[in-house]
């Protein structure tokens, strides 16, 4: 016995808003195809094949001399320690203008806290770095204030919301017993938010060592500028050691943040 | 009471001493201390000297640069430049996303244990299966975990700079992240119909398109319109290194430290991204 799987799905009309939606989408993705004029034929030829096995076979032995394991060893920790540093700094920042931005200040001062957060936020952290770098030179240091920049953006709004949507009790019966603004802030908010604002911290660490990888490709330090510099003068061997050195990187700390998680849930 | 008493703050009057104390005061000061001598080494590693961005030559040299950002160059070829780069950015991101799903689709399949013939009825797949199912896993997780702006050095290296590059990176990065965040959504959802399905002798293709899909359809497309937003993002990220498009631009314009090409590239940047961020939320809002 067959059975009419049509016959049994509730009939759906197509909506005409449907229709104009999925055929944007073709156009788009159809018009980007071909404005692009993507050399996959060239990539594919027999030429570009061959020329791609060669420059895979560069990787083939990565360099794991103790001298080279060392200086990634150091360009690891460089990076680290801009991801956690940038993040505290950022924190910090993000709190500071979390303050103005949530609710509890006047409307003018909240939009336009919001505004310095969404301005800060929506300027990626590598185009911050490579602004910082032209402002305090090659190094970690514009690359952990690039990171320490976005993220204050983006802490600081989650910041804002999440102090925005406390329950107001506890401050409130602060407030009716006399007790200053900032001190309201220090034994009731504060102690309230603090759980959802460390989980964001947290959140914000995992992924700023990611980008705390790649930041030193426009010269802001840490594993990515070994990459930049080894792969222009394509040593390639240097390189794969590098890319996964990011890789274990990488993987160590999703695996860490990944018990975390699994901890702080049950 | 007494023991409550000791722990609250106390407004100042029943303190009697006339100050206001904080009674968890030994705890922080200790925890600070502690933060800032695990922060003394994270300081020496980022050599983290803010001062250096005051001295007289550097901030003479940053005051003459961001001088130069007003006014912003708005000269009418420059412009059309800079649109014209802003929709390469936009196709990068549309090629590289229509590309990646169509890596990470089959992938998803494979990898998903929903959709496993062998599972049924008993607590383990075959020996098999489960191989290529673990395969599978692993190829996503060395996918995502090479950054994106890595594979677009590497492409930028391999078939030279332009879009091409930025669109492989984006289609290889984005494969390995949507095809694990579809899988977790798949298997987020109740599997019981697509169980069934599967019991009662239909096929795979089946069992997804009449067991899986329905209750997760709407959450699949809106991350899918999200990663699209990402991948706006990342397309200009990728084009600092040479893969084309708005990035590209910015990074000439900043290595000649022309500040007014930089503040228009920079404002068109802001007003894509958001641009891309209402119209994906807008989109989310009206499938969910």
């Amino acid at each position: 016995m067959s059975i009419n799987a049509s016959a049994l799905a509730p009939r759906s009309t197509l909506l005409p808003g449907t229709v104009v939606l999925v055929s944007a989408i073709a156009l788009l993705i159809l018009g980007s195809f071909w404005t692009l004029d993507l050399q996959v034929a060239a990539l594919l030829s027999a030429d570009g094949l061959a020329k791609l096995r060669e420059f895979a076979r560069g990787f083939a032995p990565p360099d794991l001399s103790p001298k080279f394991l060392n200086r990634v060893a150091v360009g690891a920790f460089e990076t680290l320690a801009m991801s956690a540093l940038g993040t505290v700094l950022a924190a910090i920042v993000g709190l500071l203008l979390a303050l103005p931005a949530s609710r509890i200040t006047a409307p003018w001062l909240r939009q336009g806290a919001r505004l310095v957060l969404n301005l800060l936020r929506s300027i990626p952290e590598l185009v911050w770095a490579a602004l910082l770098v032209i402002a305090a030179g090659l190094g970690p240091f514009p690359g952990t204030l690039a990171l320490a920049i976005h993220t204050a953006g983006v802490l600081g709004r989650l910041f804002a919301d999440t102090l925005e949507n406390l329950p107001p009790a506890p401050a409130e019966a602060l407030r009716i017993n006399g007790v200053s603004p900032a001190a309201v802030f220090l034994y009731a908010k504060l102690p309230q938010a603090a759980p959802q604002f460390l989980s964001y911290v947290l959140y914000r660490w995992e992924n700023n060592i990611r980008a705390a990888t790649v930041l030193g490709v426009v010269g802001a330090g840490g594993l990515g500028q070994l990459l930049y510099f080894y792969l222009s003068l394509f040593q390639m061997e240097q390189v794969a050691t590098v890319v996964l050195a990011m890789l274990a990187l990488v993987v160590m700390v999703d695996t860490m943040s990944y018990f975390a998680r699994q901890k702080m849930t049950s | 009471m007494n023991s409550l008493k000791s722990r609250l703050p106390m407004p100042a009057a029943a303190d009697g001493s006339g100050r206001f104390r904080d009674p968890a005061w030994r705890r922080r000061l200790s925890w600070t201390l502690l933060g800032l001598v695990l922060a003394w080494p994270l300081l020496v590693a980022t050599q983290f000297k803010p001062w250096q961005l005051f001295d007289a030559t550097s901030l003479d040299a940053t005051l003459k640069f961001l001088a130069t950002f007003l006014p912003p160059a708005l000269q009418p070829g420059f412009l059309l430049e800079i649109l014209k780069a802003a929709w390469i950015t936009i196709a990068i991101a549309t090629a590289g996303l229509s590309l990646a799903l169509l890596l990470a689709i089959p992938l998803t399949l494979i990898a998903t244990t929903r959709l496993s013939i062998s599972r049924i009825g008993r607590a383990r797949m075959n020996a098999l299966p489960f191989v290529i199912r673990q395969c599978a896993r692993w190829v996503l997780v060395i996918l995502r975990s090479v950054p994106e702006l890595v594979f677009a050095l590497l492409f930028v290296r391999i078939v030279g700079l332009g879009p091409t590059a930025g669109v492989l990176a984006l289609t290889l990065a984005y494969a390995g992240l949507a095809a694990k965040v579809f899988a977790e959504i798949i298997e987020s959802n109740e599997g019981e119909a697509a169980e069934a399905l599967l019991q009662n002798g239909a096929g795979r293709l089946q069992a997804l398109l009449y067991g899986v899909l329905p209750g997760c359809a709407t959450e699949l497309v809106s991350y899918t319109v999200y990663r699209w937003e990402c991948a706006i993002r990342g397309s200009v990220i990728m084009g600092m290194v040479g893969a084309g498009g708005l990035g590209q631009q910015l990074d000439t314009s900043m290595k000649m430290l022309n500040g007014g090409e930089v503040a228009t590239i920079l404002t068109v940047f802001v007003a894509l991204v958001a641009l891309a961020d209402v119209l994906s939320a807008r989109l989310r809002r009206t499938m969910a």
